[in-house]
């Protein structure tokens, strides 16, 4: 009870900072926040395959193929991002499809699996970047400006819009994380993780619940990707698909904590805050530095807090409360 | 069409391509088979060698030997540092937290090197010839690191056949448990077999950075289709990487004439897809 009070106020406190006064910063923390509710988006989507076992290090590959497949057909065709995206959410589906569905039939798990979607990651990066007629190559590609605000090529110049957007994403995604985790599926997938062969001898459709979770994964995946395309106005393929980009979803989920609902939020926020404290307070100075600092924290973070931040805080807190006593 | 005399260099150009690759892979290999941890930093710590290399020789004007010696100690060391202060705490936890610490290192690697010697490239140029088989030109720069490689290969190889503590890291990789039953500790294993892989990287940076500049974000050239190359060999298996590594740089190294750089990559790594699916324990796996 109190866990849903405290949550519904942040969602009301979450809503009025458009409003808020906040002196000239207005613009950077809308533009922070936005980024924040994106990512933490993408990051829940990972979460809903990996904390079944199913560790992707290849989730670049659907938010670049959705971004991209979005923007190119706007500016190429013209075609509204609204339409663009389904497109774009389909491709990725299938993409997806077609990785999960082998992976499933041959047992590919663990290391293996982590490979695989690495490989398809990278293999949709260099396809970008070996397309340079269409995609801009490594240089990247801007959205064709429509000119001005547009409902149809999905542009604002008020940044309010995005981040009414973003939070309405974000509740989304929550949703969705909420709906599997009370799912049948969530009991059929936690046994698959535990033991494939067991899980299968009791019934489960092991194949089905794979695919099936891993395309609402990509799916998920993409729309977060192009939802971030839209806002930026500008894909690059090292910071949208490829290594990079994939571990980074995987760092801030985890250190939030990938088996709660709140894990995946709290990583991304913290990554995000980290990188950006860091980015002002070295500036143009030392160049470097602020990465060197992110990543001995995400070591040390990963050595000593195992269960993610918000996943060991929440087992702090169990601790301490008195267990009922059975009479 | 494209004239046979390009594809044949290109040939050539792969088998001294996959001389480098197999010297990376067997390092992480050794590690992967033993550890059963996928090192993702792997190829930076290569790079950090590159890096000490570089300075030695072109900076401060060491002889080559003692430059690759001092490499090959450093990266030795290397490797048993990032045992003994990264894997050794997280052994117990889950495998993906045991990639993420290794991709924390990545991040960390590649900006402390940022953060050092900035992004500019840079590369030891040696002035040795080149010779000419049947119309094709093989400078000494590459021929030679491809022969030194071959015989670090060899001298694994017999070191894990045919020695004492070879022996016990190879009766770990098989069961780890039953080691401890014998009395093994096995991670006095893991310490050696660390030190070893990072000796490798050490040797690589040497051989590497005649080739190729070094800069920041060199892992990321090299470092996937070093993961790659292990698992199509499969894990632990030596030989298996060492046809893996040829196949690889082939298919780059060919499909890189053929059509572009990129496309030679996106090939090698559908194969590596692809092979995951058809052979699961590698190529040289016997059928299950």
């Amino acid at each position: 009870m109190v866990g849903r009070a405290l949550g519904g106020a942040l969602v009301v406190l979450l809503a009025v900072v458009p409003a808020l006064p906040m002196a000239g910063m207005k613009q950077y923390v809308l533009h922070v926040m936005i980024q924040i509710l994106i990512w933490a988006f993408i990051g829940g989507a990972w979460s809903l395959m990996g904390r079944f076992g199913l560790v992707s290090l290849g989730h670049g590959a659907f938010l670049g193929l959705g971004a991209y497949a979005t923007v190119l057909l706007w500016n190429f065709y013209g075609l509204s991002p609204w339409l663009g995206g389904v497109v774009a959410v389909l491709l990725t589906a299938g993409l997806a499809a077609v990785v999960a569905y082998p992976c499933s039939r041959f047992q590919v798990v663990g290391h293996y699996f982590g490979l695989v979607t690495l490989a398809v990651g990278e293999v949709i990066r260099l396809l970008i970047v070996a397309e340079r007629n269409w995609t801009g190559g490594s240089l990247g590609v801007s959205l064709k400006p429509a000119g001005g605000d547009s409902v149809v090529a999905v542009q604002f110049a008020d940044k309010r819009v995005f981040y009414y957007a973003a939070l309405a994403l974000w509740l989304a995604g929550l949703w969705v994380w909420v709906r599997v985790d009370r799912s049948m599926a969530r009991s059929a997938m936690e046994a698959i993780g535990e033991d494939e062969t067991a899980a299968a001898s009791i019934g489960i459709h092991v194949t089905r619940f794979k695919i099936g979770i891993t395309v609402l994964s990509a799916a998920l995946t993409a729309v977060g990707g192009v939802a971030y395309a839209q806002y930026i106005a500008y894909v690059n393929p090292d910071t949208l698909a490829g290594i990079g980009v994939s571990l980074r979803i995987v760092f801030a989920v985890v250190l939030g904590g990938m088996y709660a609902m709140a894990g995946p939020t709290v990583g991304t926020a913290l990554t995000i805050a980290l990188s950006e404290y860091l980015r002002i307070a070295f500036g143009l100075r030392l160049i470097g530095m602020a990465e060197t600092i992110y990543g001995f924290l995400l070591i040390v973070f990963i050595i000593f807090l195992p269960a993610g931040i918000y996943g060991s805080l929440r087992e702090l807190i169990r601790r301490r409360r008195p267990t009922p006593v059975v009479a | 069409m494209i004239d046979p005399i390009f594809l044949a260099e290109a040939a050539v150009n792969g088998i001294l391509l996959g001389g480098i690759l197999a010297l990376l892979a067997l390092g992480l290999n050794l590690i992967f088979g033993v550890i059963d941890i996928v090192w993702i930093a792997y190829v930076d710590l290569v790079m950090l060698c590159m890096y000490l290399v570089y300075f030695l020789v072109q900076v401060y004007g060491w002889p080559v030997w003692a430059g690759g010696l001092a490499s090959l100690a450093f990266g030795a060391l290397l490797g048993v540092a990032v045992h003994l202060l990264i894997i050794s705490p997280i052994l117990g936890s889950a495998p993906v937290n045991q990639l993420l610490a290794t991709g924390g290192l990545l991040f960390f690697l590649q900006s402390f090197a940022t953060f050092l010697w900035t992004t500019d490239h840079r590369s030891v140029r040696l002035s040795l010839p080149s010779f000419e088989v049947a119309g094709i030109f093989l400078p000494l720069t590459r021929v030679i690191p491809f022969a030194i490689s071959i015989l670090a290969l060899i001298a694994l190889y017999v070191f894990l056949t045919r020695t004492f503590v070879g022996t016990a890291i190879r009766a770990v990789s098989q069961d780890r448990e039953a080691m401890s039953l014998m009395g093994a500790n096995p991670q006095w294993i893991y310490v050696v077999t660390s030190a070893v892989g990072g000796l490798m990287a050490g040797l690589a940076g040497t051989l590497l950075i005649f080739q190729y500049s070094v800069h920041p974000f060199f892992g990321g050239q090299f470092g996937p289709l070093t993961f790659m190359i292990c698992v199509l060999g499969g894990l632990g298996n030596m030989v298996g990487a060492f046809v893996a590594s040829f196949i690889m740089s082939e298919i780059i190294s060919i499909a890189g004439v053929v059509w572009s750089t990129e496309m030679g990559y996106v090939i090698a790594f559908v194969v590596f897809i692809v092979m995951i699916f058809a052979r699961p324990g590698g190529i040289l796996a016997r059928r299950g």
